[in-house]
C-alpha cells in the first residue's frame, strides 16, 4: 500500500472536531468488525501541537505542548501490536511498549502509566528527551512501512501523554521495612534518582549528595526549560523526599568528603557513583580563551540553572548579551545552546558542524525545531581559529570547509578539510558544544577504583566497580550518553547494591550469632 | 543545610570578614582552597572566595571579601545569626606545603586574607618567612598583626606612604630577590595586575612564584570551564587545576580581560541593589 507524506501534513490542519470524529469512526469500526493492519496504517501520524516557532523564540516555555486525549488514542490505534515487538528490543530499559500503547488505545491511561513505571521511573522526562527515533521507534513496523522512523508510532509522545496525566499523583511508592543499611548516591542526575529510588524501596537508608545547590543534574543545569520543564524534575525529586531519601546539596564528594570517608567514617555500606561526564572539551584552536567563548556547559548552566535569562529582573548571574552567535557541534547540546542563544535575544545564530547533517548526533526533532526557529546550519564547516579584538573579545571565527572521506572508527564518514577554503564569520559569541570528557575528581580522590584510558569507571554487568560496595553508572561509565541509558544503569546498579546489602546483612547476622 | 553567620565585621573600608558555620568544610579544608558562595538558591549568583581560615572544632570557616558588586554587598549587609543558603567546598587543590627554605609571601589588598593560612602553614613546615604586605593606604591594610606573628621579616608598603614604606610591593620584592642567597620560593596573592608585576620581578631572578587566581566561576568543580586561563599556551581550569599556578606561565593580560567580561552588567546589578537597599532604608 502506498503511503503518501500528505497524510502527515494534513494532520496539522485538521481541527479538533475532525480529529474527534475520526477517532469515533475508528473506535466504532474496532468495536463492530475489528481493525485490520490496513485500517491502522490509514490513521495519519499524530503530530504534537507546538508553540509557534516565531513566538517561542522569545520565551523559555516548553516548545511541544503535548497530545490531547484524541491525539493520544488515535496515535495508539496506529500500533499494529506486532508479535515480534521490535520496539521493546530498541528500548534500553525494555518497557512493555505494545501493552502500554494498547492500554492508551483503550482509554485506560492509568494502566498505561503503571506498565511504563514497571521499567522506567522517569516517564515524563524520557517521553520528552529520549532519542526514540534511534531506539524504540527505529524499528517500528509502521515506520518501516513509511520508510521513515519518525513516522512510526510516536512512542515517546504517548509515554509523555500518560506520564503528564499522572503528574498530579503525589502518592508515595511503597518502601520495604528498614534494613539498617546506608547507601550513598553521588550525583542527583537521572541515574542517581533511579538508583536512589530503587535502593530506598528495598528499605535502605539513602542519601543523595549533589555538588550544585539544586538537585537534578543535567536535567536542571543542561537541558533547557523549553525542552524539559524544571517542574517535572522537581516532582521526581519531591517523590524521593516523600519516600524518605535524604538529599544533601552543595556537597562535592572527593572534596567535602571522600568516598573512603563516607564508607569508613560515616557508615555508608554501599555507594553509587553517578557524577556524569561534565568536563567540557575544547577544540585546541587559537582564541578559545577569548572573552565571549563559552563551553556549552557554561552557557547552558548560566541560562538554565542560574536563570540568567532573568538577569536584571531578579537573577544575579550574567550571560553575554549576544547579537551574533556560532555554536560549534551537532549534538543535542549544540541544538540546546543555539536555541537558548536565540531565546536570550541573539539576532543571528549559526550552528557550525564539520560533518553532514546525516551524521549529526542530535535528535531529528531537535534539528527540526532548531531550523524552524531560524538557526542557520553551516554543515561541513569547522572553525580553524577564533578571532578577537584588542580587548580580547570575540569578533569572529575563521572556518574551513570540509568534505566527507572514508568512514572512521565511529562508522561515520571522516570529514576532510578542503585546503584554501578559509572564510570568516563575524560574531560576538562562540559556544563550543563538542562533548564532555570525564571529570577526574573521583579518580583523583578514590585510588582503588579502576578507570579506563578515557577516564571512565570500569564496571561489570551489575554496574559494580572494582571496589567492594561501590557501583557506578551513567556518563561516568558510558562516556557522554543519554538520560535513559543513565537511568537504566542506575536501576541495574541499585539491584546490584540491594543484593550486595542483603548478603552483607546476612553475613553480619551470622557474625553476631557466632559471637 | 544553611550556614549561620557567627560574627561579621568590617576589617577596613569595604573589606569584611565573617566567621560562618560550615562544619564539613572547616574539617576538610587545607590552605589554598576556596569555597563557592550563593546567598539563596533561586536567583543568587555563585562566587568563589578563598578560605582565610577555619576552626574545625567550632565548625566554622573565615571568609574575607571586598565589597565590589551585588553579591559581595549583600554579604556585607548580613548580620550575625543570618544565614547563607549555599556554601560548597573546599574546592581546588591545596597549596603544596614543604620546607623550601626561605619563602617570600607577598600580599596585596585583600589578597592578604588567602595568603595568611598559606604563610602560616609554610612557617609550621620550617620555612623562613619574609612577608611583604601592600595596600593603597594605611586604612586598607589588613591582617598586619597576624602576619607579624608568623613572619621572620615583615615589610609593609602603602602607595601613599601613610604606613610603612611608600612603595609598591614590587620594590621590596626586587630587593629581597637581589639578596644572596635569593629566596627559594615566592607566594603572591593579590589583584591580578599586582601578581603580574610581581611575577615579572621574580622571573628576572628565576625565583619560582606561586600565584592564587580568583577568576569568574560557576560550578567550581571543572564542569563549566568559565574560569579557564591560558597557562603556558594551554587552557587550564582554575577551579580544578588551580587555584594556584606557577605565575611565570600565566597569561595575566588575558585573564584580566576575562575577569572584566561582565563588568557593565555587574555594575548595573550593584547599582540596582544599592538603590533597592536605599529604598528599604538600610542606609542610615
Amino acid at each position: 500500500m502506498p503511503m503518501s507524506g500528505d497524510n502527515v501534513k494534513e494532520t496539522l490542519t485538521v481541527t479538533d472536531e475532525q480529529r474527534q470524529e475520526l477517532l469515533e469512526k475508528i473506535l466504532k469500526k474496532q468495536e463492530t468488525e475489528g481493525l485490520k493492519p490496513s485500517d491502522r496504517y490509514e490513521i495519519p501520524p499524530q503530530e504534537m501541537p507546538e508553540q509557534d516557532p516565531i513566538l517561542r523564540g522569545s520565551n523559555v516555555d516548553e516548545v511541544a505542548t503535548g497530545y490531547t486525549e484524541t491525539h493520544a488514542r488515535l496515535e495508539a490505534l496506529r500500533c499494529l501490536q506486532c508479535k515480534k515487538t521490535p520496539c521493546i528490543k530498541g528500548c534500553p530499559v525494555r518497557i512493555r511498549i505494545g501493552d502500554f500503547i494498547a492500554a492508551i488505545a483503550d482509554g485506560d491511561f492509568k494502566e498505561a502509566l503503571a506498565i511504563i513505571k514497571e521499567n522506567s521511573l522517569l516517564p515524563a522526562v524520557c517521553g520528552r528527551v529520549c532519542p526514540q527515533e534511534v531506539q524504540c521507534q527505529q524499528t517500528c513496523t509502521v515506520g518501516l512501512k513509511y520508510k521513515d522512523p519518525t513516522k512510526g508510532v510516536s512512542i515517546g509522545r504517548l509515554e509523555r501523554y500518560v506520564a503528564d496525566l499522572g503528574r498530579n499523583d503525589d502518592s508515595t511508592p511503597k518502601v520495604a521495612p528498614d534494613t539498617g543499611m546506608k547507601v550513598a548516591i553521588i550525583g542527583s542526575g537521572p541515574g542517581g534518582i533511579v538508583a536512589a529510588a530503587d535502593a530506598r524501596r528495598a528499605g535502605n537508608d539513602v542519601t543523595i549528595f549533589e555538588a550544585f545547590h539544586k538537585p537534578g543534574g543535567v536535567m536542571v543545569y543542561g537541558i533547557p526549560e523549553f525542552r524539559l520543564p524544571k517542574a517535572i524534575v522537581q516532582e521526581e525529586i519531591d517523590a524521593l523526599t516523600r519516600m524518605g531519601v535524604t538529599i544533601v546539596c552543595n556537597f562535592v564528594v572527593g572534596r567535602t568528603r571522600t568516598i573512603e570517608q563516607l564508607m569508613n567514617e560515616d557508615g555508608f555500606d554501599a555507594v553509587y557513583v553517578g557524577v556524569g561526564a561534565g568536563l567540557p572539551r575544547f577544540m585546541g584552536i587559537a582564541g578559545e580563551t577569548l572573552v565571549g567563548v563559552y563551553s556549552a556547559n557554561e552557557y547552558l548552566t548560566r541560562a538554565n540553572l542560574m536563570k540568567a535569562y532573568d538577569f536584571g529582573k531578579g537573577a544575579d548571574t550574567p550571560i553575554a548579551m549576544s547579537k551574533r552567535v556560532a555554536v560549534i557541534g551537532g549534538g543535542n547540546v549544540a541544538m540546546d545552546s543555539a536555541r537558548t542563544a536565540l531565546r536570550l535575544g541573539a539576532g543571528k545564530v549559526y550552528l557550525v558542524y564539520r560533518r553532514s547533517e546525516k551524521e549529526m548526533p542530535a535528535r531529528v526533532e531537535e534539528v527540526h525545531h532548531a531550523k524552524e526557529e531560524g538557526i542557520e546550519f553551516l554543515i561541513l564547516q569547522s572553525p580553524k581559529r577564533i578571532i578577537g579584538d584588542e580587548n580580547s573579545r570575540v569578533t569572529g571565527i575563521e572556518c574551513l570547509k570540509y568534505e566527507l572521506g572514508e568512514p572512521d572508527d565511529s562508522g561515520r564518514r571522516r570529514p576532510v578539510p578542503i585546503e584554501g577554503s578559509e572564510f570568516t564569520i563575524d560574531l560576538d559569541t562562540v559556544i563550543i558544544a563538542i562533548g564532555n570528557g570525564s571529570n577526574p575528581l573521583i579518580r583523583q580522590t578514590t585510588p582503588g577504583i579502576e578507570f579506563n584510558k578515557w577516564g571512565n569507571i570500569v564496571v561489570d554487568e551489575n554496574c559494580k566497580t572494582s571496589m567492594e560496595g561501590i557501583y557506578a553508572g551513567g556518563d561516568i561509565v558510558l562516556g557522554a550518553a543519554t538520560v535513559i541509558l543513565a537511568m537504566g544503569q542506575g536501576r541495574i546498579a541499585a539491584a546490584g547494591m540491594n543484593q550486595y546489602l542483603r548478603e552483607k546483612r546476612r553475613a553480619r547476622r551470622r557474625f553476631a550469632d557466632a559471637q | 543545610m544553611s550556614h549561620k553567620i557567627v560574627s561579621i565585621d568590617e576589617l577596613s573600608e569595604n573589606v569584611y570578614t565573617a566567621e560562618i558555620a560550615a562544619p564539613l568544610i572547616a574539617q576538610a579544608r587545607k590552605p589554598g582552597q576556596f569555597v563557592i558562595v550563593g546567598i539563596n538558591s533561586e536567583y543568587s549568583e555563585r562566587i568563589p572566595l578563598t578560605i582565610a581560615g577555619a576552626d574545625a572544632e567550632k565548625g566554622t570557616i573565615r571568609l574575607i571579601w571586598q565589597r565590589v558588586g551585588k553579591t559581595t554587598a549583600e554579604m556585607a549587609d548580613l548580620k550575625p545569626g543570618d544565614e547563607i543558603g549555599n556554601i560548597v567546598g573546599p574546592l581546588g587543590r591545596p597549596t603544596e606545603i614543604d620546607n623550601f627554605g626561605t619563602v617570600v609571601c607577598v600580599g596585596g589588598g585583600i589578597g592578604n586574607a588567602p595568603l595568611l593560612p598559606i604563610a602560616d602553614a609554610l612557617k609550621k613546615a620550617g620555612n623562613k618567612i619574609i612577608s611583604i604586605l601592600g595596600a593603597r593606604t594605611k586604612e586598607l591594610l589588613i591582617l598586619e598583626d597576624e602576619f607579624a606573628k608568623i613572619s621572620d621579616e615583615l615589610i609593609v608598603t602603602t602607595d601613599d606612604g601613610s604606613h610603612g614604606r611608600k612603595a609598591l610591593v614590587t620594590e621590596p620584592l626586587k630587593e629581597i630577590c637581589e639578596r644572596d642567597p635569593k629566596p627559594n620560593r615566592a607566594f603572591v596573592i593579590g589583584p591580578a595586575i599586582m601578581m603580574k608585576f610581581c611575577c615579572e620581578v621574580t622571573k628576572q631572578f628565576d625565583v619560582h612564584t606561586e600565584v592564587s587566581l580568583n577568576t569568574i566561576m560557576v560550578d567550581g568543580t571543572g564542569m563549566c570551564g568559565g574560569c579557564r586561563i591560558e597557562y603556558d599556551g594551554q587552557p587550564k581550569f582554575v577551579c580544578v587545576d588551580g587555584p594556584e599556578f606557577d605565575g611565570h606561565k600565566v597569561n595575566f593580560d588575558l585573564m584580566m580581560k576575562r575577569l572584566g567580561a561582565y563588568k557593565e552588567m555587574e555594575q548595573k546589578a550593584h547599582e540596582q541593589y544599592l538603590e533597592h537597599r536605599c529604598k528599604l532604608g538600610l542606609d542610615t
